[in-house]
């Protein structure tokens, strides 16, 4: 029963990282770049829930919709004022370093307003769960919450790209900027788009992440970010349904290395797998072969 | 022997076969043009015959050694050196330096050598920079030596990449569209300077080209691409005198 | 232009001795304070990580933001070293080998590194050798190891497994780290490590492999079709850069009493710094980046008052550095403005 439990808290964290690789994963595909800052927009959306729900006390959907929102604005001036200016810069680079630069101005500025110290993070998920098998096997409320709410994310995320014309959009972006310029498609508006998604979905998995595991820091988003591009790598860099099967798969290692080998040594094992993914499958479990265009 | 032997070469992309059995022999000291609309797979076989791509069937033989399994370095070392239709220079370093990242591999002395510079470091560095300035001389960049390639104009940077590639010492010379973009004048300089690669190297090459001027002035011998296919090969006059090739290109 | 290069080269040397001969100057006339003398090695090993993560960015053009894993590395190897010889070497041949050790080590494990991340093209590296920074702390902050008469002692969980016997000596105790390490570490030594970087660095770029490193930066595609060994290359300037890191570390550890894998030194944020050292300094510009060092390492410590917001600022130098050298419009932009003013200048000499 215990390696139930432990595998449904893995699935848990596993949702969260794939909430947050689909983000990277969509904006790495679109607009080809490595957002270093989508961790920290996870951490300012958890800050945003923090404020209006613990310190203003206020209602915990608005808070949400809050850090939904603030987020979503984040994303899109994030890419319009640092990371556009540097479309087709010479050195690849240059993007990078910069996307690095917001990923510490973020930390900081939240460290500046905030405080270095810990806050305690009250769950936005007030159910308290299930329990089977009388009371052998409990699942928390937030646990349930959180795979329940990344299928549905997945889905919609599915049935919008595949279903609608700014999907579409996005998917010809992706292929090709050249040619979908040609098609009459607005690139900007398409790559501000995705940013616009991937930041809102990083607002969702701030709430879940820190109702999981309420605790809040600036720095609380980068490991999280990290390892869920990670998961976005292990996956298939890209690919919507990999970033999905890479995050799940990739906390239930974490958890699993956690219970049974080391806890100081569970992120060591989880880089040690992107290590072995890149050594042996680059393009991860659902990406495609990438050809070189010469 | 031809110095290229081609056989019944083959890739497909999905399910697209972009090159169809393709065969071709090119003999020593040729001009060959390879020809054909848009699309019709012409950088495909350059990738092909360098290495970027690994053929589904067939051979590649460069003087009576088989590479086509080898790497694109390899087959550099074994004698194939090309330039790219969109123009791949080394942007931020200067023109000789350009030149000379192409000797790297002929003028030789250990790393070790090259960090502390000592031994044969500055007898091989010597060398090196007798012959690229040699090479910068045959085509008229001597001048522009320490300008950044980045800053050459249109026309030099073709150059220099041509420079660049006889700077390997290739046996074969692989040239992806030279005219593209250029002007009736830049293009006439254009075929000066492969006219002068042939008389100064003894250079076997193998060109695409658009410009019918350019490929029916200089090329011997023809292959015309349609569809990934061979749809005719021979001498130029014969070639484009062909209804069927006349057809492809113009249409029905 | 040869002998540009070498001038080139020369004044950078020559930067260094002066400053170096300026600071002992008032060093013994007693004109800086203890404190500032305290921080002359710090700012000559960041300066001197700089410079190695210059090589990693600049000429190479990949991005590693866990360079000071690397120094992690070098320094608690070199400081294990020194701490279990110290009673059995003299200093000299000891510090020496301790740098042998130190450099080896990180360049171990920047080959290590490179091996599954340097054949693909793409962003990888700079995620791996990010995780590489803070694994190397946890695994270090895990590690518990001592020594007695029958030998090694390495446990994971605390002091106390060692099981050591009543003479033992616990070396690294896990997050407490190393204390002790004999302080060989001097400014003197530490310049000439910063020149001995430099020389390795320029001289590099001034050779045939550099040369292919750069080519294969502008443009692996033509460099391998030029017959460029890209993978072997792009290895070579990585381990090179990975080692110097190391370096630094040697002199790291051995200018602190008690070494401690903390994310202060060797975190995300340090790594960050030393980028926005290279970023300043001007990437590809080896002068550049041991002046930015040496400048901003000094100057927080002149404005105390600032220090909350110096990350911040970092941040923001980062990227406003970042749009105004390397985006196409503004450099667009700024060619036109100074084409401009050059008429304008015309018209008022005519």
């Amino acid at each position: 029963m215990s390696f139930l439990t432990y595998l449904i808290n893995g699935l848990s964290l596993g949702s969260i990282y794939a909430i947050i690789a689909l983000g990277y994963t969509m904006v790495y595909g679109i607009a080809k770049m490595l957002n270093f800052a989508h961790g920290d927009f996870i951490m300012v959306g958890c800050y945003v829930i923090f404020t209006i729900c613990s310190t203003l006390s206020g209602n915990t959907i608005v808070g949400i919709i809050m850090a939904i929102i603030l987020c979503t604005l984040l994303g899109i001036t994030t890419e319009k004022v640092a990371y556009r200016p540097l479309r087709g810069a010479a050195s690849p680079l240059a993007v990078l370093i910069t996307a690095i630069g917001v990923s510490y101005f973020l930390e900081n500025l939240a460290l500046l307003i905030f405080g270095a110290d810990i806050k305690s993070f009250s769950s936005v998920i007030k159910w308290s769960g299930l329990s089977f098998a009388d009371g052998a096997l409990k699942i928390q409320g937030v646990t349930i919450v959180t795979i329940a709410v990344s299928v549905v994310i997945l889905i919609v995320l599915q049935l919008f790209i595949h279903k609608t014309k700014e999907g579409q959009a996005m998917l010809a972006v992706a292929e090709d900027r050249g040619a979908a310029t040609l098609m009459g498609i607005n690139v900007n508006r398409t790559i501000t788009l995705t940013f616009a998604i991937g930041s809102a979905l990083a607002a969702v998995a701030g709430a879940l992440l820190c109702s999981a595991y309420p605790s809040l820091s600036p720095y609380t988003g980068a490991m999280p970010g990290i390892k869920a591009f990670v998961a976005a790598v292990l996956g298939g860099i890209g690919s919507i349904p990999g970033a999905m099967i890479g995050g799940l798969v990739l906390g239930i290692i974490e958890i699993l290395s956690k219970t049974y080998i080391s806890s100081q040594l569970s992120d060591a094992i989880v880089f040690g797998i992107l290590v072995i993914v890149l050594l042996v499958k680059p393009t991860g479990i659902l990406g495609k072969k990438i050809q070189i265009k010469v | 022997m031809a110095l290229l032997e081609v056989n019944n070469l083959s890739i497909a992309f999905g399910g697209l076969r972009a090159v169809d059995d393709f065969s071709i022999n090119i003999e020593k000291g040729e001009l060959y043009g390879l020809i054909g609309p848009n699309g019709a797979g012409k950088t495909t076989v350059f990738n092909l015959l360098t290495g970027v791509y690994k053929p589904n069937e067939g051979r590649i033989k460069l003087d009576g050694v088989d590479i086509t399994r080898d790497n694109t370095i390899k087959i550099n070392h074994a004698g194939i050196a090309r330039t790219f239709q969109n123009i791949r220079l080394f942007h931020q370093l200067p023109v000789i330096d350009n030149v000379k990242v192409g000797l790297t591999e002929r003028f030789r002395y250990s790393a070790l050598e090259g960090i502390l510079h000592v031994g044969r470091y500055k007898s091989v560095e010597k060398q090196i920079d007798e012959e690229a300035m040699k090479l910068l001389k045959v085509f008229d960049l001597d001048g522009e030596r320490d300008v950044l390639a980045s800053n050459l104009p249109y026309g030099k940077q073709r150059k220099l990449e041509i420079a660049r590639a006889m700077a390997t010492s290739p046996k074969l010379l692989l040239l992806d569209e030279p005219a593209a973009g250029m002007n009736p004048n830049e293009t006439a300089e254009l075929m000066d300077t492969i006219a002068l690669v042939r008389k100064e190297f003894d250079m076997t090459i193998l060109l695409i080209e658009h410009d019918m001027k350019l490929v029916s002035g200089i090329c011997e011998k023809l292959t015309v691409l349609n569809f990934g296919r061979v749809l005719k090969q021979g001498e130029t006059k014969e070639v484009l005198a062909d209804p069927e090739v006349i057809k492809a290109y113009l249409g029905e | 232009m040869k002998n540009k290069k070498i001038q080139d080269q020369l004044i950078t040397y020559g930067i260094v001795i002066a400053a170096y001969i300026i600071m002992e100057i008032l060093i013994k006339t007693g004109n800086l304070s203890s404190h500032m003398k305290g921080l002359l090695v710090p700012m000559t090993y960041y300066a001197v990580i700089a410079v190695a993560l210059n090589l990693c960015v600049g000429i190479l053009g990949e991005l590693s933001i866990g360079h000071c894993g690397f120094m992690c590395i070098g320094a608690f190897f070199s400081a294990f070293f020194s701490k279990v010889t110290e009673n059995i070497l003299p200093t000299a041949p000891r510090f020496f080998l301790a740098f042998v050790i130190g450099i080896a080590f990180a360049a171990l494990f920047g080959f290590l590194i490179g091996v599954p991340v340097l054949r693909l093209n793409g962003d990888y590296l700079a995620i791996v050798t990010l995780a590489f920074g803070e694994i190397i702390k946890n695994v270090i902050n895990a590690i518990y190891l001592g020594i007695d008469s029958k030998g090694i002692h390495m446990s994971l969980k605390s002091s106390m497994d060692l099981n050591l016997e009543p003479g033992g000596e616990i070396i690294i105790n896990g997050a407490m780290g190393i204390t002790g390490t004999p302080h060989d570490s001097n400014f003197t030594i530490a310049v000439v490590v910063l020149l001995l970087s430099l020389f390795v660095v320029l001289n590099l770029i001034n050779s045939r492999d550099g040369r292919a490193i750069m080519a294969v930066r502008d443009n692996s595609i033509a460099a391998e079709s030029t017959g460029i060994n890209v993978t072997g290359y792009k290895m070579m300037a990585f381990t090179i850069s990975a080692a110097i890191a190391g370096a630094a570390g040697v002199l790291f550890s051995h200018n602190i009493t008690s070494l401690t894998a903390a994310s202060q030194y060797f975190g995300y944020n340090a790594s960050i710094m030393i980028l926005v050292y290279v970023v300043l300094g001007g990437i590809g510009n080896i002068r550049g980046s041991v002046i930015a060092a040496v400048i901003l390492y000094m100057l927080p410590e002149l404005l105390r008052g600032l220090n909350n917001y110096r990350m911040l600022i970092y941040a923001v130098v980062l990227i406003v550095m970042m749009i105004f050298n390397w985006s196409p419009g503004v450099i667009d932009t700024r060619k036109k403005l100074l084409a401009r003013f050059r008429k304008g200048g015309s018209h008022g000499t005519t």
